[in-house]
C-alpha cells in the first residue's frame, strides 16, 4: 500500500489550507493510501486537546446547535478512519515547535519528533507534499 | 518524461505570482513533461465561465490538464465552468501523488 507524506505549517482556525489538508488526508485514507503527517510550526497546535467548542452568542446558538468543530477532533477522526481502513497513519509534531507553544497535550496517537522524522517519512513514502504557510 | 502536479490555491486575480506559475507549467510542458494544474480554494475563481483568466486558457491550449476542486467550486457558488476546466474531487490529487507526480503547492 503506498504512503504519502504531508508537511503542514499553518496554525488552526486561520487558513483554508488547514481544512484542505484534512480533506486530502481523508481522501487518501478512504482510498487505502497511508498518510504520514509532519506538523511544523503553528500546525503542532492542530492536535491540542485543550481546544474547546463554543456557543455562538451573535447568532443565538447553543454549544450543541453551533456544533463548532475542533481540529483536534478531526485529527482523532482521521486516526480512527485509518484504523478502520487498515491504512498506515503517523502524525509527528515538531518537538521544538511544541515547546515554544506549550502544545503538549495532544490527541492519542500523535507523537513528538524532529525534522529528522520528516526526512525519514519522506524516504518511507512514495511522495511528499509540502503545504507551506505564507 | 516526468509528471508534474501544480496545485494552485491563490486567486489568480489577486496573486501576482499566478502568471509565473503558468509560465512554469508551460516550461515544464515544453520539456516533454505531463503537467496537471489543480485549482483549489480561491484559485477556482479563475475557472468560472466567462472569467478573464487568459493564462488558464493558454495552458489548456498548450496541453496542460486543468482541474478545479468541486468542493471549492460549491463553496463559492461557481456552477458554470470555463470549457477548458474540469471539476474534480481530491481523489485526483491523491491519485497523482500516489502515482509519483512531482508536486508543488502554491
Amino acid at each position: 500500500m503506498p504512503t504519502l507524506t504531508l508537511l503542514l505549517m499553518d496554525a488552526p482556525y486561520e487558513q483554508a489550507r488547514t481544512s484542505t489538508a484534512f480533506r486530502l488526508i481523508d481522501a487518501a485514507l478512504r482510498r487505502g493510501v497511508g498518510v504520514r503527517v509532519f506538523a511544523y510550526e503553528g500546525a503542532v497546535s492542530l492536535s491540542m486537546t485543550s481546544q474547546k467548542p463554543h456557543a455562538n452568542a451573535v447568532h443565538g446558538r447553543t454549544l450543541e446547535e453551533e456544533a463548532h468543530p475542533t481540529p483536534h477532533a478531526w485529527v482523532g477522526a482521521l486516526i480512527d478512519l485509518a484504523r478502520e481502513k487498515g491504512a498506515t497513519f503517523d502524525w509527528v509534531n515538531c518537538g521544538l515547535c511544541v515547546d515554544e507553544r506549550g502544545a503538549n497535550e495532544v490527541v492519542a496517537g500523535v507523537r513528538r519528533g524532529s525534522p529528522a522524522d520528516f526526512w525519514k517519512m519522506n524516504l518511507e513514502s512514495v511522495n511528499t507534499l509540502v503545504i507551506p504557510t505564507r | 518524461m516526468s509528471c508534474y502536479l501544480l496545485i494552485e490555491s491563490r486567486d489568480p486575480f489577486e496573486s501576482k505570482g499566478f502568471n509565473q506559475r503558468c509560465e512554469l507549467a508551460l516550461t515544464l510542458l515544453g520539456e516533454s513533461n505531463a503537467v496537471t494544474l489543480f485549482l483549489l480554494e480561491n484559485a477556482v475563481l479563475g475557472a468560472r465561465a466567462g472569467a478573464k483568466a487568459a493564462g488558464l486558457e493558454k495552458l489548456a491550449k498548450a496541453g496542460v490538464c486543468l482541474l478545479a476542486d468541486e468542493f471549492a467550486l460549491r463553496e463559492r457558488g461557481v456552477t458554470e465552468l470555463a470549457p477548458h476546466v474540469t471539476a474534480a474531487n481530491l481523489d485526483a490529487v491523491i491519485g497523482e501523488l500516489a502515482g509519483g507526480a512531482k508536486a508543488l503547492w502554491n
